[in-house]
């Protein structure tokens, strides 16, 4: 069986602000030949400082920008060497939920009217109770469906950002920072509500966070980075009893283990 | 509630007073505005002519009334063809990016610098003087400057999550502006139309001073203004009227503008 995610030495550089006239702008390495494999259902979680690149390999995954190097196959498929109209039809199956719950809807449409976005891209009508079925599944009300984004606490926000990712039935949700601008009580609700949605439709995960703590409760993988480098890659029982890394281990006395 | 913006409300109801007037005159003017009595010229206001009649007795009322209808047709179709072609060319721009924006505000940037009285000049002398000529001038310089704001209030939202959600939805770039640039910058786009409603107007009014708009008989202040020029010791009224009709109209709608910017631009909000 192919894994779901599979990433081969991923690079992605970035050009600096050109500080000198005459000198050629500095190169930064955003992420540095990074390698993971995610099977289907399971968590990956990458970790690390601000800056370290976490945000910039979940673009690569979602094929919002491709790697200098490197290859990231979705199911056995390059889909950085994918054509427009095919990816678009692959994104179906990896969807991605985002940092600002006040950010990720439009403020002028109806949440049941952004929840079916995904499907109109492949069917010209979506059917209202697919979006009623993902409202459900978030543990909002159906009826919700007709309010403005403005009329939901941030916590109800990201529930319907993730009931807007799962509509589709994806293979796989990309979660960058997905809870960091929550309140620690509202974390603990939205990881609950996502381990949960995981079982129950076999999501794979990959899970972004500069928090080790919040990752760490439910990944089956770990990848630390800093400055763009992969410091530890595997499982997660295993890095987070017996990091190899100092970075790792400040990074878990500063999770409070 | 908020309170409204002082300027917003006198704005509004100047513009208000202009368009009643206009819509008015689409069904009853006191006279027809045509109609000529020479023996009755430079009427004094009367109960007949409430501002009394001009050099050909002609009702001044109904012809102020009558040119209102027409400023606010040319400016109307002048901000909707000019406002919607650069709109779109805007929308455009900021969605593709690259050189492709760079090309398209460069030739707005050359646009925006090309007076409009040069170009309408430049119209009627090759199409001879007329008024859907003075449409197209007016129509031609609304187009770089609705092109800049709708790209520039673009590009902001461009950068906004739910943009980012709909890339991964799998939505076309023109998809995404339909569905949510376009909404999302409408509010801009009304500011700047309405305040381009009153350059349009003046432009209008400067267009049919020099003969190169509503040709007669057609009303226009712009003309009646001109033409009360010569006679201004004999009936200085008659060029205060048309005046004082543009002055309004300008007025209410820039301060309309303003006023909606006021209340729609949350930067501007915040500040307060
Ligand atoms: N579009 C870009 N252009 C130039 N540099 C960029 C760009 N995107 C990211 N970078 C740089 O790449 C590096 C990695 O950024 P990235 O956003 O991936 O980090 P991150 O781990 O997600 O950080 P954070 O926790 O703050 O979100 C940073 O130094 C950043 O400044
Ligand atoms: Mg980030």
């Amino acid at each position: 069986m192919t894994a779901l995610v599979e990433a081969k030495s991923v690079s992605r550089h970035y050009r600096m602000p050109r500080n000198h006239l005459l000198r050629a702008p500095e190169m930064l390495t955003a992420v540095d030949s990074a390698s993971f494999t995610l099977n289907r259902g399971e968590t990956l979680g990458v970790v690390g400082e601000s800056g370290s690149g976490k945000s910039t390999l979940a673009r690569m995954v979602m094929a919002f920008e491709a790697p200098d190097s490197g290859e990231i196959r979705f199911d056995g498929t390059d889909i950085h060497a994918l054509g427009a109209s095919d990816l678009r039809r692959m994104r179906q199956r990896f969807q991605m939920i985002f940092q600002d719950p006040f950010g990720s809807l439009d403020p002028r449409r109806k949440i049941g009217w952004s929840i079916a976005e995904p499907l109109r891209v492949t069917q010209s009508e979506a059917p209202s109770h697919k979006t009623a079925e993902a409202l459900e599944q978030v543990g909002l009300r159906a009826a919700d469906a007709d309010k403005y984004p403005h009329e939901f606490s941030g916590g109800q926000r990201q529930r319907i950002a993730i009931a807007r990712a799962i509509v589709t039935r994806p293979d796989l949700i990309v979660a960058d920072e997905a809870v960091s601008a929550l309140d620690v009580s509202v974390q603990a609700q939205i990881l609950n509500l996502l381990m949960d949605l995981q079982d129950e439709l076999g999501l794979a995960m990959l899970f972004i966070s500069h928090d080790l703590a919040v990752v760490a409760s439910i990944c089956d993988q770990l990848l630390v980075m800093q400055h763009g480098k992969t410091l530890e890659y595997g499982a997660a029982t295993q890095i987070l009893n017996a990091p190899a890394h100092p970075y790792t281990k400040s990074l878990l006395t500063a999770a409070g283990a | 509630m908020k309170r409204l913006p002082v300027n917003l409300l006198i704005g509004a109801a100047l513009v208000l007073l202009v368009i009643g007037a206009a819509a008015l005159s689409l069904i009853w003017t006191p006279h027809d505005y045509t109609e000529m009595n020479i023996r009755g010229k430079f009427g004094p206001p009367s109960e007949l002519h409430w501002l009394g009649t001009d050099q050909l007795g002609r009702d001044v009322v109904s012809q102020l009334m009558a040119a209102a209808r027409n400023s606010m047709a040319v400016a109307l179709a002048a901000v909707l063809i000019g406002g919607s072609i650069g709109t779109a060319l805007g929308l455009l721009a900021s969605a593709i990016g690259g050189w492709v924006e760079d090309l398209v505000m460069r030739i707005a940037d050359i646009g925006f610098a090309f007076p409009a009285l040069l170009f309408a000049i430049m119209l009627a002398a090759v199409f001879g003087p007329s008024l859907t000529n003075a449409i197209l001038a007016i129509s031609f310089i609304n187009i770089p400057v609705f092109a800049r704001v709708a790209r520039a209030s673009a590009n902001q939202i461009w950068t906004r999550e739910y943009v980012t959600a709909a890339q991964a939805a799998g939505l076309t770039r023109a998809a995404i502006s339909r569905d949510h640039i376009l909404p999302n910058i409408a509010a801009p786009i009304i500011v700047q139309a309405t305040i381009e409603f009153a350059v349009a107007i003046l432009a209008e009014a400067a267009l049919s001073y020099l003969g190169l708009g509503a040709q007669p008989p057609a009303p226009s202040w712009g003309r009646m203004l001109s033409e009360a020029q010569t006679l201004m010791y004999l009936a200085p009224q008659l060029a205060i009227y048309p005046g004082l009709c543009i002055v309004t109209a300008v007025l209410g709608f820039g301060l309309l503008g303003d006023g909606l910017r006021d209340v729609t631009d949350p930067r501007l909000v915040r500040e307060r």
